[in-house]
């Protein structure tokens, strides 16, 4: 995942195709050629990336072309085409786009949607509201620029003429098409009317009636329901299982072992149990006994002895400023801490699914709750010799993203099994298959030591990494960039990385690495601040007023989140009583930049967060409910987070589901208060910045409540309950 | 196998399942009931609640035999049209993220307000730690009962 929001499309130049069609409707689409090429407009290969149309009773509908997991973009896209469409909310409908090639990258991850498709977007509102305007003023016969859009209306300002847009179709389409360049975008806030307002999620409707929306509420005719048996311990194989007495169970239709390929992200090995419905399926998978063959002995036990053996080791150098070995000698005080977090699981309330149909003629159909559904179909393509183009991947809703469904296991093992059985199939992992079989965040150990010259000001930063790797690189989701602050915001700064090795599956994981890290780095700085005897916050904001070097971070956007954040919480201002403490942390990641400031009460070592306090910068914001709803959210999530560990024996995981990995319930939930700065940034995604700095501004208010540092999560290792 | 009657939103149906099978594999299994959701199978986390005359219960470890007889509601049964106080309030607040374990909420939520239609912080706290939301939206949850209590208040009681 990229942490960089600006490497989108340079060399490629936006361009516009207007129809119509048969019924009359206008259709408008974004797409993109490359700038050497000829007009591509002209091409019948022209791909639209978007497209709006316009039908002659003036409704919009707008394709989303993205999934949907919560994350709003299928509410927050289609305002921004209504914003500079000019068109009411109400007229807007949303249509869920399959996987199209024509429509680029459909990925959730990396909060890249909003980035991706903000140009777009306006685009082809704004171009269809010109083309109308101009249809509208060719008419009456008076210049363009007389002429203004008003909820799905051109009206003439001097004569107060009106004509609805539904009647301007024919003629708006046989106009030229308006050039990209000179189309005047709306950006800022002052411009908005719809955008930075709070609108519901245009699913509501159907999420509040129970209506099928999510991958698992797919049904087909003839369809049978599928689990599937992994082994428990990564990568073992199916040497026999007692496939005979399984398929005679009631209700059993097929029972077959699956030989898989060695691929830990891919078809793994195991034994499908077919059935009329999943819980017949699930029945019989009881009496399935497997002999499996296996090799991996990972566990936390083995990882903790080797991450302490290679806490002595000097690690390999990813970077080093100055002289750290010489700041750290001249400094007036040094400060030494380790800090730890565990391997933590997804746990998507959905636990991962999917539904194919496999015709006679070789087409594969599925159903999928997929953050990276083209990943998926080349998996399976590759995995079963289909070619891609007899593919066809349909997108759900997804009842929860998090990174886990970037892999696509689940879809390949369900496509496996649908060619096998030749009729639909709906594969339903267990809870417990989820929670075994997940790709988990990977734990880490970060050996801190700063030194503070006579001022207070940290001149020395030496940091060992301990983290897991394979083969000389960091598994996924367990690697740190180099330049990641505090680099450059000291003179001296040294990062080494030693590597641990593990046989565990790993991965993404909401804001993969940041919401791991960040809380190590933004409760160590609140130890050396408060070992230089200054203010957490006065040490931070200094610590971001200058850099060394190219700075790691926006240091002026990163300042303002801190200050916003502190002066809402009333930090410095308010008198605490004893028991009561605040904490802050700042981050930046995916484009995104959040500093909260966390509020707790504590009785001896029971906490309670109160509040968290946030100030958000992500430019202007799209949908005020949607952006407030991932930030609470997050803030949830990195609580519920910091009391959770997935922890191994034999090479395979321990927990399997919410009795052992107890999510946060909702009367330990904070509340939360938003306050965002609509800085002249173009917007960016929300769905991963705000969880970073949550779980260290929670920690540092319970120092604050308790005198208790945590360095070791989650926090029942560290003597507190929440 | 065996022949149960069921009585779901008002509908009867006869369905020849095992007896102990659990209800929420009737419903979406058999009945193609699929607002009902399935998470964690073993009762812990609420996404499968339905109303068993009119009391939330997990329809996960409920043998559907147990429920014969009963009046069974889920959420495809609360008003299809979203027009109940408690899915309004839920629309307005914009409580959804994934939107997953939604419907075990609004049946928790719209049972409390049943019994208890103007219910403190702590009546809140009580009733929905029993369900589970992976997004996080509890903050919203809470806002949501107690605007769905007002539109309750205001058009002079009955859910
Ligand atoms: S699925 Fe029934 S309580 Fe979790
Ligand atoms: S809204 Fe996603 S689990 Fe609750």
């Amino acid at each position: 995942m990229s942490t960089c929001a600006n490497d989108v499309r340079i060399d490629r130049r936006a361009f516009l195709k207007v129809s119509l069609l048969a019924s009359g409707a206008l259709v408008i689409g974004v797409g993109y050629g490359s700038s050497s090429r000829a007009r591509a407009t002209d091409s019948d290969t022209w791909a639209p990336n978007l497209y709006v149309r316009i039908d002659t009773n003036g409704r919009v509908t707008i394709v989303s072309k993205n999934p949907e997991a919560g994350q709003g973009v299928k509410t927050a896209f289609p305002m921004v085409v209504a914003e500079c469409l000019n068109v009411a909310w109400e007229i807007v409908s949303v249509e869920q786009a399959p996987l199209d090639d024509r429509y680029g990258r459909q990925v959730i991850g990396g909060s890249r949607g909003t980035p991706d498709g903000w140009n777009d977007l306006r685009i082809a509102g704004t171009a269809a509201c010109e083309l109308l305007k101009s249809a509208a003023a060719r008419q009456w016969n008076v210049p363009v620029a007389e002429c203004n859009a008003e909820n799905g209306t051109v009206i003439h300002v001097t004569s107060d003429r009106t004509i609805p847009y539904a009647d301007l179709l024919e003629a708006a389409a046989a106009l030229p098409v308006p050039e990209v360049s000179e189309l005047k975008l709306k950006s800022r806030p002052e411009e908005f009317q719809l955008l930075g307002t709070f609108v519901p999620g245009v699913d509501n409707p159907m999420i509040v009636t129970g209506q099928p929306l999510f991958g698992c509420d797919t049904r087909l005719d003839g369809m049978l329901y599928a689990v599937y048996e992994k082994c428990p311990t990564f990568g073992g194989r199916v040497r026999s299982a007692n496939i005979n007495r399984v398929r005679s169970q009631p209700g059993v239709t097929h029972a077959f072992v699956v030989k898989g390929t060695d691929d830990l992200t891919g078809l793994l090995p195991g034994v499908a149990i077919v059935a009329e419905t999943w819980w017949a399926a699930d029945s019989a998978r009881k009496k399935l006994k497997v002999d499996w063959d296996t090799e991996n002995s990972d566990s936390s036990e083995a990882y903790e002895r080797r991450a302490k053996a290679l806490a002595n080791e000097s690690g390999e150098t990813l970077r080093a400023d100055g002289d750290v070995d010489r700041a750290l000698d001249e400094s007036r005080r040094i400060i030494e801490a380790t800090y730890y977090y565990p391997f933590v699981s997804h746990a998507n309330m959905e636990p991962q699914n999917c539904t194919a149909r496999y015709s006679e003629s070789g087409q594969l159909e599925l159903w999928a709750p997929s953050q990276n559904p083209k990943s998926g179909r080349a998996l399976i393509s590759r995995t079963m010799g289909i070619p891609e183009d007899r593919i066809h991947v349909n997108l759900t809703r997804i009842g929860g993203g998090f990174g886990r469904r970037l892999r696509s296991d689940f879809m390949v093992e369900c496509a496996w099994i649908a060619r096998e059985i030749g009729r639909p199939v709906q594969l339903q992992w267990s809870r417990e298959d989820d929670m075994r079989h997940d790709f988990y965040r990977p734990a880490a150990w970060h050996h801190f030591k700063a030194g503070i010259d006579i001022d207070g000001r940290m001149i020395a930063f030496d940091h060992h990494f301990v983290t897991f790797g394979r083969n000389g690189e960091t598994v996924s989701g367990a690697g740190l960039s180099p330049n990641h602050y505090p680099a450059g915001l000291v003179p001296s700064f040294r990062l080494t990385q030693s590597l641990l090795k593990t046989n565990v599956p790993t991965g993404p994981w909401r804001s993969p690495g940041h919401s791991a890290y960040c809380w190590a780095y933004q409760s160590f700085f609140d130890e050396v601040a408060l070992a230089a005897e200054r203010d957490p916050l006065e040490f931070r904001l200094d610590l971001l007023s200058r850099s060394f070097g190219d700075p790691p971070l926006d240091l002026k956007r990163t300042r303002g989140t801190l200050a916003l954040a502190a002066s809402k919480a009333g930090w410095g201002s308010r008198e605490l009583e004893p028991g009561r403490g605040m904490g802050m942390a700042f981050h930046f990641d995916h484009g995104g930049f959040v500093s909260h400031v966390a509020e707790v009460v504590a009785d001896g070592a029971n906490v309670k967060v109160e509040k968290v306090y946030s100030g958000i910068d992500v430019g202007p914001i799209l949908n005020l409910s949607g952006a407030k709803n991932q930030v609470e959210g997050a803030v949830v999530d990195a609580l519920s987070t910091a009391q959770l560990e997935i922890t191994f024996a034999n090479g395979a995981a321990r927990q399997s589901n919410f009795d052992d990995y107890g999510l946060l319930r909702f009367n330990l939930a904070p509340e939360v208060e938003c306050h965002f700065i609509q800085s002249d940034n173009s917007p960016t995604g929300l769905g991963e910045p705000p969880i970073a700095a949550a779980t260290p501004a929670i920690c540092n208010a319970i120092f604050a409540a308790t005198g208790k540092r945590i360095r070791e999560l989650p926090f029942s290792r560290s003597g507190i309950r929440v | 196998m065996s022949e149960l009657s069921l009585t779901i939103n008002g509908t009867d149906h006869t369905i020849d399942v095992p007896p102990d099978m659990p209800l929420l594999w009737a419903l979406r299994d058999v009945l193609n009931l699929t607002g009902t959701k399935y998470s964690c199978g073993i009762g812990t986390c609420g996404t499968c609640t339905v109303l068993i005359n009119g009391v939330p219960m997990r329809s996960c470890v409920m043998p559907t035999a147990s429920a014969s007889g009963a009046t069974i509601s889920t959420i495809e049964g609360l008003d299809p049209s979203g027009g109940h106080a408690v899915q309004r309030a839920w629309n307005d607040e914009d409580v959804p993220q994934c939107g997953y374990c939604q419907g075990g909420q609004i049946l928790t939520a719209s049972a409390l307000l049943a019994r208890n239609p103007d219910p403190s912080d702590s009546d809140i706290d009580a009733a929905m730690s029993a369900v589970l939301c992976r997004c996080g939206t509890y903050p919203r949850i809470r806002k949501a009962i107690k605007r769905a209590s007002r539109y309750m208040s205001d058009e002079g009681g009955d859910a």
